[in-house]
């Protein structure tokens, strides 16, 4: 296996992720990418403890991730690579060959338009999508496995119903 | 108004958190079968981010002035951002993977300190789930 799922999820390890996902594909390790979290013990702890034991959760700041990606792509298990923000996936997409992005939950702050149930994106967010696309990557937005995955032109135009 | 024993109104001793309605079924189902729900204040949790779920759990608890929290999930974002909270609360305890019958153990003990109050309900809701089987038609035993 490899990693089979690219994911921005701005909760990072919960239930969709570990549960929604974890069971159906199963997921025995997943790739935490995120420079806060990669610098303290305490939220990998958090993390760590909301996971099955026969899942291994892996932190890493970006320059780490980009390091080990290949080695996590050759892995023998299902993983998953995750992202809490779209910038953060870019740089994964840009320069580190990731090549399908799934949008799993973006939620609503100010400044961020609602573009579907569990997604919520500013205009910025919006181009660093798009950004994604031009570079090669297929982006779109599926919350759990049983969902249909909206491609990002119907998810940006409002055209997924 | 409660329909339990006591003609005290019951203050709220915990909150309950979890995915969609979860916590409102569990709390609506503790009312049905004690009358004691108002011990317990719901959370419905929809579609927020980690740091909103924070911030909802601890007005709550705040108002309710409860230092207990039950949640549905282990890997769940409300569990998530319950720990984060409980870093700021002495004392404080939350039980993940709540269920009725830690509820129902909970309501009961009215008496005691709600943070061990809630430490016994969650093993008795850990020893309370039991797998009741029929043998397969035909089946005759070794």
């Amino acid at each position: 296996m490899t990693l089979v799922l690219n994911r921005i999820d701005d909760r990072l390890i919960h239930g969709q992720v570990v549960v929604g996902w974890g069971q159906p594909r199963d997921i025995r390790f997943i790739v935490l990418v995120n420079d806060d979290v990669a610098a303290s013990d305490w939220e990998q702890e958090l993390y760590r403890m909301g996971v099955p034991p026969e899942m291994t959760v892996y932190f890493h700041d970006v320059p780490g991730a980009l390091v080990k990606l290949d080695e996590y792509r050759a892995d023998p298990r299902a993983g998953i690579l995750l992202t809490g923000d779209i910038p953060t996936m870019r740089q994964l997409v840009e320069r580190g060959r990731v090549t399908e992005v799934n949008v799993g939950g973006i939620h609503s702050r100010p400044g961020r338009e609602q573009r579907l149930r569990y997604v919520f994106l500013s205009l910025d967010e919006a181009s660093e999508l798009r950004a994604m696309a031009a570079a090669g990557a297929t982006v779109t937005a599926q919350d759990v496995p049983g969902a249909r995955p909206v491609p990002l032109g119907d998810l940006l135009s409002g055209n997924h119903t | 108004m409660n329909s339990g024993e006591t003609d005290t109104p019951l203050l709220p001793r915990a909150v309950v958190a979890g995915h969609g309605e979860f916590a409102s079924g569990l709390v609506s189902a503790v009312e049905q079968i004690t009358g004691r729900g108002a011990q317990l204040v719901p959370i419905a949790v929809h579609g927020m981010r980690l740091e909103d779920i924070e911030s909802l759990l601890r007005d709550r608890m705040m108002a309710a002035g409860v230092r207990v929290i039950f949640t549905d999930l282990q890997a769940g974002s409300c569990t998530m951002a319950a720990r984060r909270l409980l870093r700021g609360i002495d004392g404080g305890v939350l039980i993940a993977g709540v269920n009725l019958p830690t509820l129902l153990d909970f309501v009961f003990a009215e008496g005691s300190d709600p943070v061990e109050a809630a430490r016994h309900a969650a093993e008795r809701g850990r020893s309370a789930i039991a797998v009741h089987a029929n043998a397969p038609a035909g089946a005759t035993g070794a």
